[in-house]
């Protein structure tokens, strides 16, 4: 009856947690959802305790990885940043903890039917979601090169599965600690020689970045972007996404069901980022 | 008014239906009620648009819809061709666009009834017509009703201003209301200052005693009981004080399974 691709709403269990940096990595037991993922997708995460009920709005978290199969059947990773009340309850989740969760959420990332020269960008802990997509990449014949930017060593993710995971990577950090110092802006005209989409998953000014750059040099982007979800699923219009539609015309979607992703072209960044004010 | 599966979803926590539906849930509800629909479109409000607060959520989404002609191209149909039980929630700016907006719902095929939101937190100032007093409610519902073929039910919903609560649902009652929902969110702050509702259970009580007090006084008036309820206790709790069906809107957005959970739990009560 339910095609396999639609989201489940289920009880996960944490099976490892693990200290990176300044991140927490979650692996979680989470049947059916494993299945189901595309490289973009992400998961509205329940917080707090369950009874009584009193955070309401939920936590969207990327999908950093998956495994269909293993001992503990189909798991999944997410990458937290311990902040705010959300995210410091999950990052001190303990084996064993439960947690209620619904994905795959969102448009994925779409791929490319020939093999193209793919350019994957992340900053922070998004871009820990191109990992799997990298994956998808080669497995058709992708040309994978990759930048990673972060603001310290701390919050650089993936350095290390990077060089497994692309033919080459740069590393840009603000303050220099790692690779060179410097914005995403600054690193990117430098690797877009020969590249033919560019995929992205960072701040929006980053993606903004990665949106302009390869719009001047005559690549199609995609961005999985990032703003406050009280729901993920579709339902409350709370993560209104300024864009462009095809037809021209300017208009709020919502971030979480006709995004993440979406074409770098087609967001209206000045509104997101701030350097030119919306409406009031 | 009785309801076979007295469930459904509180208006503006459903999406379009699709997302349900992608769930699986949608057909477990006894029915869908859509977004308010309005005549023009509306782009709705910047962000942020929804704050979590204690046992709440504050929103200002700003009514944000395709308009009618879009609701009735793009979305009505989806929800008429699989048979969904759809409550069409309509809000208008003036007299003649709540007549405009029942007129033609009234034509559309596959609709089971229609919800008059005339109780938007802040709608004056969203340009909508000004409801806050009982008589002005009533002919806001009065003039959809006029264009509705007869027995297409129709409902109010009211804010939850206890202390006039009973005076405007027999205002709208009068007016050819068949019941009245209740309640909307309540007028509150979002954290940057601007205006928005507060929903959730940090007004079920408020939203309780609505419920009660309109049941005692006008015992005969169909209730729709709304107002953070979050399982299935909170759901027999509103039946218990009057309501004959129940709406799911903040839980919704936490589990949405919530509405579907409810609504099979109901099903094991003595009628």
């Amino acid at each position: 009856m339910s095609s396999p691709r639609e989201p489940l709403h289920v009880t996960g269990e944490v099976l490892v947690v693990k200290k990176v940096g300044a991140y927490r990595h979650l692996t979680l037991a989470a049947p059916g959802i494993a299945e189901r993922y595309r490289p973009g997708t992400f998961v509205a995460v329940s917080i707090g305790d369950l009874t009584p009920r009193t955070h309401l709005a939920r936590r969207s978290l990327w999908i950093t990885g998956v495994r269909p199969t293993g001992s503990h059947g189909p798991t999944i990773e997410l990458v937290v940043e311990p902040g705010g009340v959300g995210s410091t309850w999950l990052a001190d989740r303990r084996q064993g903890d439960r947690v209620e969760l619904t994905g795959p959420l969102g448009r994925p990332f779409a791929l490319p039917k020939q093999p193209v020269a793919c350019l994957l960008v992340g900053e922070g802990y998004a871009a820990g979601l191109l990992f799997p997509l990298a994956e998808r990449l080669r497995a058709r014949s992708c040309t994978v090169t990759m930048l990673l930017g972060a603001q310290d060593e701390p919050h650089l993710l993936g350095a290390l599965d990077a060089r497994r995971a692309a033919r080459a990577v740069t590393v840009v950090t603000a303050d220099g600690s790692v690779g060179r110092r410097g914005t995403l802006a600054d690193a990117l005209p430098a690797v877009m020689d020969g590249v033919d989409v560019v995929y992205g998953a960072g701040t929006h000014v980053g993606l903004h970045a990665v949106a302009a750059t390869a719009e001047q040099f005559g690549a199609w982007s995609q961005v999985a972007v990032e703003v406050p979800q009280p729901c993920g699923t579709g339902l409350c219009q709370g993560c209104a996404l300024p864009v462009v539609g095809e037809d021209g015309v300017p208009r709020l979607v919502r971030a979480c069901t006709d995004g993440p992703v979406i074409r770098g072209d087609r967001v209206r960044w000045a509104e997101l980022t701030g350097t030119e004010s919306g409406p009031a | 008014m009785r309801f076979d599966r007295p469930v459904m979803n509180a208006s503006g926590c459903g999406g379009t239906g699709r997302e349900l539906g992608d769930l699986g849930v949608l057909d477990a509800m006894g029915a869908f009620v859509t977004r308010s629909i309005t005549l023009d479109p509306r782009t709705g409000s910047p962000a942020p648009r929804i704050a979590e607060t204690p046992s709440g959520l504050v929103h200002a989404v700003g009514l944000q819809n395709p308009g009618l002609e879009q609701f009735l191209i793009r979305e009505l149909p989806w929800l008429a061709s699989r048979r969904t039980r759809t409550y069409v929630s309509v809000a208008g700016s003036s007299l003649g666009e709540y007549a405009d907006l029942g007129r033609r719902l009234g034509r559309a095929p596959g609709i089971t009834g229609i919800e008059v939101n005339v109780s938007v937190p802040d709608g004056p100032a969203m340009g909508l017509f000004d409801t806050r007093e009982p008589f002005q409610a009533a002919r806001a519902l009065a003039a959809v009703r006029g264009g509705l073929p007869p027995g297409l039910p129709v409902f109010a919903k009211l804010g939850p201003d206890s202390l006039r609560i009973v005076e405007t649902a027999r205002a709208v009652a009068e007016a050819g209301a068949d019941g009245v929902v209740l309640v909307n969110a309540a007028p509150a702050l979002m954290p940057d200052g601007s205006p928005g509702g507060l929903s959730g259970p940090a007004i079920r009580p408020l939203s309780l005693r609505c419920v009660h007090d309109v049941h005692r006084e006008l015992p005969e008036l169909t209730i729709i009981g709304a107002g953070g309820i979050l399982d299935t206790d909170d759901a027999r709790a509103f039946l218990a004080a009057g309501a004959s069906a129940v709406q799911i809107g903040t839980a919704l957005l936490h589990d949405p399974t919530t509405a579907a959970r409810i609504a099979a739990d109901l099903q094991g009560d003595p009628a």
